[in-house]
């Protein structure tokens, strides 16, 4: 099959898989709870995916779904109306994202990497240190929510927020996909490639990254607030580098090659942690590594990658 | 301004002291990475724990029983060297050797998968409770030093082993890189990997020798951190994202540079710690960005040109 082929299966797949994970959340509701967590990763991870397509890795973008998550805690008091929450969420962690990308932008491969890295270490720390305004590592308790004007309790929250998770990671897949062909979205690749002769063309390549960077601050910041409507507690551990390092690992497990990458890597990494943490509790960060090493070393396309062979494959025989 | 430094002149001269002592450490384990960088081209995100596994290993090996109390100090080097030799060249040879030839964003996740599995074994090894072993600092002693006027109480470990041992290495270093043969084949291939190898320089044998020498560095950054703090799971981390900041504030490639900016990121952030602790992990990366926003090719990088 032909990469223009995997395209136009892909809005399938995206349906089987979103009529799976339904009927999965349906079939065993202990497991809506971490579906809805797989979905908000893989919206932070396709916004890791959109830096990948430029070649750029960042290692601290946890500190956008923090921004998320801490807002969502700050304002459930006052407004807590998820359909509130959220954009107020996400254009949060989009200004910040405007402002850290216009200096983060000029700086390519490990220059990017650690910047960010150590801008989330920033942002963790200060969440720990300020006690008085953040409550440090003990964290904030999230207040009641509501949707729609309606108080959300027991299961029907549940059911609410794994709906939210869907529908908002439905809609920044769409954008994800429609952007990367754009001329935007392809001029992005052209930085991963030759971004000098970007430039010779009279394309901004910082201009090209920085859009990408807010969008992909934008995602996580919408999966830090979909994590904190869920778990209902928010801790400074959410912008601590280990988390930025989940999502770079589930967006090498998914694959880069396309946009259902993200969140085939986040259910499965997020399947496998269930099933696998009580197994090895004391190694897991251990087991991560290794895995990540197995895919890039022996798997480099990812779960899409495998996929997509089988999927070429069938249609050959 | 007089009234303040009566009242805080004493917490000022302390801070400077432990800058100092902070820089030291500093310095030898960002030399080691930038020395790791400037010849393999890999960030080495696991650098950070050659320091964390060093420092364990030197607390442990310190507090084996029966050890007079002078062996504590070469016990410190002792597990340098060994933290080093045995992580450094089986390192390179079984895992970067395979990826040398690979794009930037899969070298940084190579080591940062390593990173990750070698912050679980130091767990394994040595659990998650504090682990420390002050011998060594309590074996040199205390010496008053006289500062506006009165005396501070500073242990003599800090005051002159770890600045000593940073400006011993700084000196051999550049000694060694400028004026032996070894050394000089080592700046060739920095400088110009093909080249070098036309001229039948053996690189491989070169990237070993580095990773290796930057794998002790760390190791012994750590050893000689362990006397002086209660060692905990994370000390990796910091430690790594840390180096980073110096060695991107200094330029990549620079040593002298590396040593100046140690001292400027060292003693910045111990002044936070007397004078505003809850910045004190930030000050570092308040230097760094004000620095890369001004220059960012650092302090002492040369400007390079863009790839075409």
């Amino acid at each position: 099959m032909t990469q223009s082929g995997m395209r136009r299966a892909e809005p399938w797949l995206a349906l089987a898989g979103a009529v799976a994970l339904v009927a999965v959340a349906w079939a065993a509701p202990w497991l809506r709870f971490i579906l809805t967590l797989a979905l908000a990763k893989g919206i932070a991870v396709l916004g890791i995916l959109l830096l990948l397509r430029a070649g750029q890795v960042s290692f601290g973008h946890a500190m956008y779904a923090a921004i998320g998550a801490y807002v969502v805690a700050f304002a459930a008091p006052s407004m807590g109306d998820v359909l509130v929450l959220l954009p107020l969420a996400m254009l949060t962690a989009g200004v910040v994202g405007l402002v850290i990308g216009l200096f983060i932008t000029r700086y390519r491969e490990i220059f990017f990497s650690m910047l960010n890295l150590a801008l989330s270490m920033v942002l963790y720390s200060l969440l720990e240190k300020f006690y008085a305004i953040t409550k440090g590592s003990d964290g904030i308790r999230v207040a009641p929510l509501s949707i729609a004007g309606m108080p959300m309790d027991g299961p029907m929250a549940a059911w609410v927020m794994f709906g939210t998770a869907l529908a908002v990671a439905a809609i920044f897949w769409w954008v994800a996909r429609r952007y990367l062909v754009s001329p935007m979205g392809e001029a992005l690749s052209a930085i991963k490639t030759r971004e000098t002769r970007l430039e010779f063309m009279g394309v901004s390549a910082r201009g090209v990254l920085l859009v990408a960077y807010v969008l992909s601050a934008l995602m996580a910041g919408a999966a830090g607030a979909i994590i904190a409507m869920t778990t209902r507690h928010v801790t400074p551990l959410l912008a601590y580098w280990t988390s930025s390092g989940e999502l770079v690992f589930i967006a090498i497990l998914g694959g880069a090659g396309g946009v259902l990458g993200p969140f085939l890597g986040a259910v499965t990494y997020e399947l496998i942690r269930v099933y696998a943490a009580a197994a090895f509790a004391d190694i897991w960060q251990m087991a991560l590594g290794l895995a990540l090493l197995a895919v890039i070393l022996f798997a480099p396309g990812g779960v899409w990658g495998v996929i997509a062979a089988l999927l070429r494959r069938a249609r050959v025989s | 301004m007089i009234t303040w430094f009566n009242e805080n002149g004493l917490l000022l001269g302390l801070a400077l002291l432990d800058g100092l002592a902070y820089a030291a450490l500093v310095f030898m384990v960002s030399v080691g990475l930038n020395l790791v960088f400037g010849v393999l081209r890999v960030l080495n995100v696991a650098h950070g724990s050659f320091y964390a596994i060093g420092a364990y290993a030197a607390a442990t090996l310190g507090g084996l029983a029966g050890l007079p109390a002078w062996a504590s100090l070469p016990m410190l080097l002792l597990a340098a060297v060994l933290v080093g030799l045995l992580l450094g060249p089986v390192i390179e040879r079984v895992l970067l050797r395979r990826i040398y030839s690979e794009e930037p964003v899969i070298q940084l996740l190579v080591t940062f998968a390593l990173f990750m599995i070698l912050e679980d074994a130091q767990k394994l090894v040595w659990g998650v409770q504090p682990v420390s072993n002050d011998a060594a600092v309590r074996l040199l002693g205390t010496v008053d030093v006289p500062f506006a006027g009165d005396v501070i109480p500073f242990t003599a470990y800090q005051l002159f082993l770890l600045p000593g041992v940073a400006l011993a290495t700084l000196v051999g270093l550049a000694w060694f890189l400028r004026r032996t043969l070894t050394g000089r084949v080592i700046v060739a291939v920095t400088v110009d990997r093909e080249a070098a190898t036309a001229i039948g320089i053996d690189a491989k044998k070169v990237f070993l020798l580095t990773f290796t020498a930057g794998a002790v560095l760390a190791a012994l950054g750590g050893a000689l951190a362990s006397p002086t703090t209660s060692l905990v799971p994370g000390i990796g981390a910091q430690t790594i994202v840390l180096s980073f900041a110096v060695i991107a504030t200094a330029g990549l490639g620079q040593i002298e540079g590396a040593a100046l900016t140690a001292l400027l990121i060292g003693l910045g952030r111990s002044v936070a710690v007397y004078f505003a602790p809850e910045l004190e992990v930030v000050v570092p990366y308040l230097i760094m960005v004000a620095v890369l926003l001004v220059r960012p090719q650092g302090l002492f990088g040369a400007a390079e040109a863009r790839r075409v």
